[in-house]
């Protein structure tokens, strides 16, 4: 490996630190903010972070995803969500101790499960050596998408997308059962006759 | 560089801690379901994380590369996104139909008032 190509990734690695250390500060801010409407909107900054990091990592559509859906979209429901059940999370009084060390605990053997995770970026790590090199060889010529995420998600997974959609249009209908939008309808439309 | 080499992992643990922490000690409701998404978004890194190939770049093909990194966690966490999104939607409904219902999202005080 020479100077040069190292130089690049190098780069990559302290980028990828610096949001790192954005990252867990932001979450730090949100468990501590008793505002819920400043914990949302740091939470948005959560988000735009993070789709900072999946663009360093790699996955660019994850990224706008991210910040299209996940500071976005979220942000919304959230502050809508807070204006209508109070802005102020209460004082617990409960023992804080008790979570922080069940959090430590679950943390520490998770910490310990990564010691035999293969190293980051390994080219010849077992998750990079099934199906994916398949479909970076082959997928342009099968499906004529370049985009080989695109490529995955709407046509060798076209199904499984079409079950994501029936998931969404799902969560869709139980929110509008759980606020009671057709009923207060047609409770209206009785009110009128 | 090699006590770095799983610095990223490390770091979506800690932060799925720090949701896990926001999931339990909060008695607001509102409060556990940010916990939940912060726990669900470090879930993520990690599968990224595992994506990442060493000088690769964006699984795009395109003949002035040759390295690119794994496409399949992309696709997995762009669906689990949408899917995270969803389902935080119907949990903030369920906030808000609680909110009227009892009046309050205090878990305590909604335990103390199902208990009369």
């Amino acid at each position: 490996m020479d100077a040069q190509a190292q130089g690049p990734r190098a780069i990559d690695l302290y980028v990828d630190i610096l949001l790192i250390v954005l990252l867990v500060a932001a979450a730090l801010v949100v468990v501590s903010l008793r505002n819920l409407l400043a914990a949302a909107l740091v939470l948005g900054i959560y988000s735009l972070v993070m789709a900072a990091l999946w663009v360093v990592l790699d996955a660019v559509d994850v990224a706008f995803t991210e910040a299209a859906v996940g500071a976005g979209v979220t942000t919304v429901f959230m502050v809508l969500a807070i204006a209508a059940t109070g802005r102020h999370a209460r004082v617990t009084h409960r023992r804080p101790w008790l979570p922080i060390l069940a959090s430590l605990a679950v943390g520490g053997l998770l910490i310990y499960g990564t010691l035999d995770l293969p190293d980051f970026g390994d080219p010849q790590a077992p998750a990079q050596q099934h199906v994916a090199p398949h479909y970076l060889g082959q997928g342009e010529a099968e499906t004529g998408v370049p985009n080989i995420v695109t490529a995955v998600l709407a046509s060798y997974r076209g199904f499984d997308t079409l079950g994501e959609v029936t998931v969404i249009f799902t969560a869709g209908m139980g929110v509008l059962l759980l606020l009671g939008v057709a009923r207060r309808r047609r409770m209206d439309a009785r009110d009128d006759e | 560089m090699e006590a770095l080499a799983h610095v990223n992992y490390w770091a979506a643990i800690a932060l799925a801690m720090i949701g896990l922490y926001a999931i339990i000690a909060p008695s607001n409701l509102i409060k556990k379901l940010i916990g939940l998404g912060m726990f669900q978004s470090a879930i993520f890194l990690i599968y990224i994380t595992a994506g990442k190939v060493e000088g690769g770049t964006a699984p795009i093909i395109d003949a002035a590369y040759e390295v690119y990194s794994n496409p399949l966690p992309h696709v997995l966490i762009l669906t689990a996104i949408v899917v995270a999104v969803s389902t935080l939607a119907v949990g903030l409904a369920l906030t808000v139909a609680i909110k009227r219902a009892y009046g309050t999202v205090e878990e305590d005080e909604i335990v103390e008032q199902d208990r009369r």
